[in-house]
């Protein structure tokens, strides 16, 4: 039994029985299969998360992201500074209690390079409800390039707790269509 | 010098239980059911403020319950209990005395008052940091000095484990190699010395940190290192748990594993790869290469989840061949149609096996996958993972192996036997519930640890589908149903306890079927495993892993592009 010594002294000599031996190799396998799949979608997915992130101060993150909002901001919504910065261009975004900011206006099918970091606590980014989820650090700039494929509005949640106005933080991204460039 | 102690001989299994072991493994098992009830009470009010149509608490009280609710239930229910089998599994079944009790007593004590500083500073409300504490969320020092002298507390257990397999060795109380049972305990006590090294690594400087001596933390290192503790304390359960899965199927049914050699080959596995899990939690943070991510989430190449597949087949076979042997031989299911499921032991058992398989593994693994936990990362379909490892899983498995302790241990009769049959159903049910609608709600973006998805107070509303409320308030429903499973539990288990009928000796009820006694004669790897039920199973699952993790990787190719 599983509750007293084996029986047989040298149960390692013991032969494995056929149908447990088919399955640990499957089992394997299986393993083998899941392992490379990811390697496989780093080589032809198109969902993979950049390795590219560099350390940054948070007075370093808000000049390079007040810079871009002077330069591109197109309007103003509920307080909130609404940039539209050209394809292709550095965008960024700051994390804070318990603000995204600014919000972006992007083109659809145009890829951006995201830079995000937060200004204080961890904080989450949630891209709702593309369903995209980013760990957000203090003093970690992450930067991503994104391609919208849908157009319309976004909401971005914190899902990492950061103190009692957690719930309060979400922010806004606009794709629009611009004649499907 | 001589150690004198007394013993008695169990009239049901004829092993010889010392009384310092006794006392330590029932002093432990009740303290960690007393938990078990506070984080349990805590767990329900979370579940009632997420149902919209409740939303019980205000938001400080939300986060500190939740924080509560963590801590006694993933922390100190498990690791109490756990100290609990670790005893039995080797001063019990080894029929040894245990090794220095009063360092047992005193590892005990060291926990409790760890275990209750933690919970006044969670309940004074400024450390409502949750069970993670990331910084720099700063909880009161007393949060992170109850956490650290609970650590100690229970390595100085898991070393009074480790002197009690060398007391039995020097003995010689028992011939050969050690029961599987115990070796499982063995792997579990192993993982819990990396588990507790590492939580000492980052709780100490944490906790200087928060009384102004160290300066800075840096949030990725923590991540790092913190869930090295705190994943791999997971890991600790699961070798637990499928322990106990082996214990409960060999006393209740006399089975023995098909293969010693497999199974402990399985065991050793995770040993050797289920610390590389600290991963799984830092899959889409920044400053980690892809080529890290992909060896330690995979558990190298998914060598940790090849250990639990075996188990997967392992012990269901054991106790098809148990059951077969017994003449339960028609068709492919007569085995398990027969099986004794009016006894909870046996059913909480089996009911444990099979939702930590197929919710809790099957989710797991595929929430793993490197691109996959873009669209899952810190979703409610995590809290649904996990309930369905550590609550479906390693609580109900614990419940199980209660209702063999009680007349094992206790020497009572379980009282209100009828309540204590439906208990693991009941609470089953309640789990399968949580377990399923949060994982549905996750996969719409429902955050976890969030107060009001509906976001009322914001001033860029977003509005979550419908569906997702609707599945937060079933999430509810369900949870009063595990409510319910676990209170009936705590009635049947304090009751039984305290009030249960004596067991004399002569006169104990045999928890074992008395035709068994044949099987319990013999022991040893299994002579002619035929278990085609159990294949059938197994292949069950395996198409399910495969389609649904090949479901999300379709879900997955959907979203946005980014590289």
């Amino acid at each position: 039994m599983s509750v007293t010594p084996p029986k047989n002294k040298l149960w390692w000599n013991e032969p494995i029985p056929k149908s447990e031996l088919v399955w640990v190799i499957i089992a394997f396998v299986w393993g083998l299969i899941m392992f490379f799949m990811m390697i496989y979608w780093h080589v032809y997915g198109e969902q993979n998360l950049s390795n590219e992130a560099y350390r940054i101060t948070a007075e370093e993150f808000t000049v390079k992201t007040e810079a871009m909002v002077e330069k591109y901001q197109v309007r103003e919504e509920s307080g909130y500074p609404v940039v539209r910065p050209p394809p292709g261009e550095d965008i960024y975004m700051i994390a804070r209690l318990w603000q995204w900011w600014p919000i972006l206006e992007l083109e659809k099918g145009q890829s951006y390079r995201l830079h995000l970091s937060s200004l204080d606590w961890m904080h989450g980014f949630s891209l709702q409800p593309v369903n995209i989820n980013l760990q957000i650090h203090p003093d970690y700039e992450m930067v991503i390039t994104i391609t919208p494929t849908t157009t319309g509005e976004f909401g971005i949640v914190c899902n990492e707790y950061c103190g009692i106005g957690h719930h309060t933080m979400l922010g806004r991204m606009y794709v629009v269509d611009n004649g499907g460039a | 010098m001589a150690i004198k102690e007394t013993y008695r001989t169990c009239q049901t299994t004829g092993l010889r239980v010392y009384k310092s072991a006794e006392d330590l493994i029932k002093i432990n098992a009740v303290v960690a059911v007393v938990f078990l009830l506070v984080g349990g009470i805590f767990g329900i009010m979370v579940a009632l403020t997420r149902w919209k149509a409740v939303h019980l608490l205000p938001a400080d009280w939300f986060y500190l319950a939740l924080t509560a609710h963590g801590i006694n239930l993933l922390v100190v229910w498990i690791i109490f209990f756990e100290i609990a089998v670790m005893y039995f599994a080797s001063a019990v079944l080894l029929g040894c005395r245990l090794a220095t009790p009063r360092w047992a007593w005193t590892g005990f004590a060291l926990m409790l008052i760890g275990a209750i500083i933690t919970n006044v500073a969670v309940l004074q409300g400024d450390s409502s940091v949750m069970f993670t504490s990331y910084v720099p969320l700063m909880a009161a020092p007393s949060f992170y000095v109850g956490v650290i002298l609970f650590a100690v507390g229970a390595l100085i257990g898991t070393f009074v484990f480790f002197g009690t397999l060398v007391v039995a060795k020097n003995e010689n109380t028992y011939e050969g190699s050690v029961p599987l049972v115990t070796f499982g305990a063995t792997v579990a006590a192993i993982i819990a010395v990396f588990t507790i090294a590492s939580g000492a690594i980052i709780l100490i400087p944490t906790f200087l940190w928060s009384i102004g001596y160290v300066n800075h933390i840096d949030t990725l290192m923590y991540r790092t290192i913190w869930w090295a503790f705190g994943h791999s304390s997971q890991q600790i359960n699961v070798a637990a748990h499928i322990s106990i899965w082996y214990l409960i199927a060999a006393v209740t049914l006399g089975a023995k594993p098909l293969s010693e050699k497999v199974s402990r080959g399985a065991f050793l596995l995770y040993i050797l790869f289920l610390q590389l899990a600290s991963a799984h939690h830092l899959l889409v943070d920044p400053g980690i290469s892809s080529e890290w991510k992909i060896f330690n989430t995979s558990y190298a190449i998914y060598l940790a989840v090849l250990g639990s597949m075996i188990h997967g087949l392992t012990v269901p076979g054991s106790i098809e061949a148990a059951q077969r042997k017994k003449g339960y031989t028609n068709g492919l299911f007569e085995w398990l149609r027969k099986a004794p499921w009016g006894n909870p032991a046996f059913s909480g058992m089996f009911i444990s096996l099979i939702l930590f398989g197929f919710l809790g593994g099957i989710s797991g693994v595929v929430m793993g996958v490197e691109q996959i936990n873009l669209i899952i990362h810190n979703t409610i379909y995590v809290p649904g993972h996990f309930h369905a490892t550590v609550v479906a899983g390693t609580t109900l498995a614990f419940m199980a192996v209660t209702y063999l302790l009680i007349p094992l241990i206790f020497r009572r009769e379980i009282m209100f036997p009828k309540m204590a049959q439906a208990q693991p159903y009941v609470f089953g049910l309640g789990v399968t519930g949580i377990s399923l609608f949060m994982m549905g709600a996750g996969t719409m973006g429902v955050p976890r640890r969030h107060w009001d998805i509906s976001q009322a107070d914001a001033v860029l509303p977003y509005d979550f589908p419908g569906v997702a409320n609707l599945l937060m308030g079933l999430n509810g429903m369900s949870a009063l149903l595990a409510g319910l499973g676990g209170a009936m539990f705590i009635l049947v288990a304090v009751g039984s306890i305290f009030f249960g009928k004596k067991i004399v000796d002569g006169a104990e009820k045999p928890v074992a079927e008395p035709e068994d006694a044949a099987v319990l004669s013999k022991y040893g790897s299994e002579e002619h495993p035929a278990v085609p039920g159990t294949l059938v199973l197994v292949a069950v699952f395996f198409i399910t892993f495969v389609l649904y993790y090949y479901v999300n990787w379709k879900y997955l190719a959907e979203v946005w592009p980014l590289r």
